[in-house]
């Protein structure tokens, strides 16, 4: 917990305390460099005021060993803490394999988050502690920015695009979550809270909301009426590739390029289809844009993930 | 303490209203509004700037003003929502474009330029009016935006929201910022042209004043980044009125893609504001301390390296957009390099002083001043080019603070700085030194009472661009508020006393400082052209002590 002025920022993860120690020890270093030129620059003016009588006798005015000790030595300061910075930036960009996935889809003015077991919320997002949580972000709009103080966190959402965001937090307690890219009239009440509980609240309060059935069901649903099968259902050699065992692997485009099948890949796919063709393939999937929004096309995903081995099955 | 140009009512009374140097000098060479308004005059072009900014900065320090007080309260004492998003657009466009980039080159820079060279005027006169025209015209463009009913996107005009959601007038505030954009690449070209080509006799690269060379640095990046903002600007209103699918992913565009473009123009831009900063301290301090700036070709060269480096830093902006993690890494440490130009600057100011003879005048309060804010909105930067503290301060009222620390607590009080010094040569009348330095002070107190506790609101985690907050957060406002006050009161007093001078000041000498530099070598204020003979330059820069008092060095 950090508190000034009678503000309190909860730390809500070990990251947040890391943030907080680096912000720390910078601030000293700040201290330590700023100082001296301050109480020197006081002190001359002092001491040397026009029409004191004081030594002003003085050596030429350069000294390259003067100018590169106070050039060197400060920056060589400074890139050890780029060095730990980078790390944790580093560290903040990395999901753990075993995050659970909350889809979040921003618009203006709202936030919606979608729980793996399809229970959907907005702008409260329910979190258990101790367990990695990956949001897959994206917006509607125009650019919006999920913002958690207590995490020491944010990342903007893009249209058209996935941003990921990932955390531990280790506090139960609730904290605010902000918009903090400027999007629009009611930018500033663009938030909530992020709830995080201990596991077994959180499989409590889980139980206590609505749900049609995990994002994946939903997916399947979707995959039907759209009918997504009459081309995707066969094994690939007829019109369309198989979505078999599609999700993380590698899919070598028309031209050659080789694309890694995840999230982005799978919405694009859906909704901007020619833009990247599978190579062996003719390019005549229609778009799904205007007749599916990000919400559907992450439901998609969900299903398309979801399929390992069984076509059109979920298992 | 000097007591020279302390307030002595008897003395007021008999100033006189016309100097025999003010008979004869480029401010009373035609009295009409058409000697003015065609005037081919760098010194008359001057002016017109000085009165034009002045005129956009107290626009945009109203909207400022009518900011604050809404944050007074949590739920926004006085604006609506959609209120408050135009006063905070109106306020950034006017202050970035139509005050902070023209103030200090387009007043100073051509005011002192010329003279400091030792030319009679600048290598494009005719240009030179025409950029004042153009720089007006985009102006009229932004009132207009105003009067219609304003803009609600921000300056940074962020797509897809300004090219195809926002509701304002966006494309008249685009044009505003379009045409503005040709009068800053026009004086630039005057600038690089005027200070290659009419140097006078002896005026080496390594004698020319550091305020030359900084404005040598920034009117390189007058020429090189604004064209990329110009075309940008070019292509959202293209977006938006035609559907061109640019920047809106909807339409095939990318989002991204305009940050980059924006911010390739808008980084260097804050250079554009701190370069002329840099290169008035660099001459108030040596004219203060009376002593030969300390490493010269170190303060000179470290200029063009915050214009080279100041280019590769763009995506500093850009951490928790979406960019490559990897592309963030570089332009952190690419960040953290172009503050080491600044600071050996800041360190050699300070040596400077050392066994100097300090004339503690308002001018040299005002550089004080501006050396300490400096730093302080330095060292934060280095805070934010560090990744992991960016990502949580980043859009939050730390870099607000930040950025203000630098070109309010920079620029601006360097801009009073220079108003303070140079004062007496363009107007010819001494102000009274007692309310300068009262002024200085206030100036300062008043801005550190306003910005500091933006830091802290920031890391407390408050979001910038909220019309209304959570309760927590008020105390903070609710000083940062009373500080505006006091900053506002600090800005108002030069104004009055300032222009008192002009007609109750004391005549000033040709060189009331007894500086170094041909502009001091003329009467004040000068004559229309400048110089009687062409000037020889015998001395290095900085030659203190003056042997004479007309004397260069």
């Amino acid at each position: 917990m950090l508190n000034l002025f009678g503000l309190s920022l909860p730390q809500a993860s070990a990251h947040a305390q890391h943030v907080d120690m680096l912000i720390g020890a910078f601030s000293l270093l700040i201290l330590l460099l700023a100082g001296p030129v301050i109480v020197l620059i006081f002190a001359f003016a002092i001491r040397y005021r026009r029409g004191k009588d004081v030594n002003r006798d003085h050596a030429p005015n350069r000294n390259v060993w003067l100018e590169v000790s106070w050039t060197i030595i400060p920056f060589l300061l400074i890139l050890g803490f780029f060095v730990v910075s980078a790390k944790m930036f580093f560290f903040i960009h990395e999901p753990p394999a075993d995050a659970m996935p909350i889809s979040v889809v921003a618009k203006q003015w709202m936030w919606k988050f979608q729980h793996p077991q399809g229970q959907s919320e907005i702008n409260t997002l329910h979190v258990p502690i101790g367990q990695p949580v990956k949001l897959t972000m994206t917006s509607q709009d125009v650019i919006h920015s999920l913002y958690v103080p207590a995490l020491r966190l944010k990342q903007d959402v893009l249209p058209g695009r996935y941003t990921e965001l990932w955390f531990t937090a280790t506090r139960p307690g609730t904290y605010h979550l902000f918009c903090s890219q400027f999007c629009g009239l009611d930018h500033a009440t663009m938030g909530g809270s992020v709830v995080a509980m201990v596991p077994g609240a959180y499989a409590r309060w889980l139980s206590t909301q609505a749900s049609a059935g995990s994002l994946a069901t939903a997916g399947a649903t979707l995959y039907r009426k759209l009918g997504c099968g009459a081309c995707h259902a066969g094994d690939g050699t007829t019109r369309a590739p198989s979505l078999n065992g599609l999700y993380g692997s590698k899919v070598t485009l028309e031209g050659g390029r080789q694309i890694v099948a995840d999230d982005q890949y799978l919405r694009d796919a859906i909704l901007d289809p020619n833009a990247q063709v599978t190579a062996g393939y003719k390019p005549i999937m229609p778009t799904y844009r205007g007749l599916i929004g990000e919400e559907e096309a992450m439901q998609l995903a969900a299903y398309i993930r979801a399929m390992k081995t069984v076509p059109g099955e979920y298992p | 303490m000097s007591r020279a140009g302390l307030h002595d009512a008897s003395r007021e009374e008999a100033a006189p209203l016309r100097t025999p140097a003010e008979a004869q000098s480029y401010l009373n060479d035609g009295n009409s509004l058409r000697s003015w308004l065609l005037t081919t005059d760098h010194k008359r072009i001057a002016i017109l700037y000085l009165t034009s900014i002045t005129g956009f900065f107290a626009i945009a320090a109203t909207a400022a003003a009518m900011m604050r007080l809404n944050l007074l309260t949590p739920q926004g004492a006085l604006l609506t929502a959609e209120g408050y998003n135009r006063a905070f657009t109106m306020h950034g466009v006017i202050m970035v474009w139509f005050f902070l980039i023209p103030s200090i080159p387009n007043v100073f820079g051509n005011f002192l330029i010329p003279l400091m060279i030792g030319a009679r005027d600048m290598a494009f006169p005719r240009l030179n009016l025409a950029s004042w025209y153009i720089f007006m015209a985009g102006g009229l463009f932004t009132l207009a935006a105003l009067i219609f009913g304003g803009v609600d996107t921000g300056w940074t005009f962020y797509t897809p929201l300004s090219s195809t959601y926002a509701n304002g007038n966006v494309v008249l505030a685009l044009t505003a910022v379009f045409i503005a954009g040709w009068s800053s690449i026009l004086t630039g070209i005057n600038f690089i042209v005027t200070i290659h080509k009419l140097r006078a006799p002896g005026m080496t690269w390594g004698r020319l004043p550091l305020f030359v060379w900084t404005h040598y640095a920034t009117a390189l990046i007058l020429v090189l980044a604004t064209p990329v903002l110009t075309v940008t600007l070019l292509l959202v209103a293209a977006e938006r009125l035609f559907g061109l699918g640019i920047f809106n992913p909807a339409l095939g565009g990318d989002p991204l893609l305009f940050q980059h473009l924006f911010w390739f123009y808008s980084h260097p831009a804050v250079y554009i504001m701190v370069l002329p900063a840099m290169g008035v301290v660099s001459e108030l301090v040596p004219a203060a301390a009376h002593k030969k700036l300390f490493g010269y070709w170190f303060v000179a060269y470290s200029s063009l390296a915050i214009a080279l480096v100041g280019f590769l830093v763009w995506g500093h902006h850009m951490f928790v957009s979406g960019q490559s993690m990897y592309a963030s890494t570089v332009f952190s440490f690419l960040s953290l390099v172009v503050a080491v130009p600044s600071a050996i600057k800041v360190y050699n100011w300070t040596a400077t002083l050392y066994k100097g003879s300090i004339a503690l005048n308002a001018a040299f309060l005002f550089a004080m001043g501006f050396i300490g804010l400096f730093v302080m909105g330095g060292l934060t930067g280095l805070m934010l080019a560090l990744l992991a503290i960016d990502v949580h301060v980043h859009d939050t009222y730390f870099v607000v603070a930040h950025f203000h620390y630098i070109m309010v607590g920079g620029a601006v009080t360097a801009y009073l700085g220079a108003m303070h010094f140079w004062w007496p040569k363009m107007f010819g009348r001494m102000y009274n030194e007692v309310w300068g330095r009262i002024s200085a002070v206030l100036v300062f107190i008043g801005f550190n009472v306003t910005f500091f506790p933006q830091f802290l609101l920031g890391y407390m985690g408050m979001p910038r661009r909220y019309h209304e907050y959570p309760p927590e957060f008020q105390t903070l406002h609710v000083l940062s508020t009373g500080g505006a006050g006091l900053l506002g009161l600090g800005y108002a007093l030069p104004l009055i006393y300032l222009l008192y001078s002009l007609r109750h000041g004391e005549p000033a000498s040709a060189n009331p400082w007894k500086a170094t530099g041909l502009e001091w070598t003329v009467p004040s204020p000068p004559p229309t052209h400048n110089f009687e003979d062409t000037p020889i330059v015998v001395r290095e820069p900085y030659d203190y002590p003056l042997s004479h008092d007309s004397s260069i060095a």
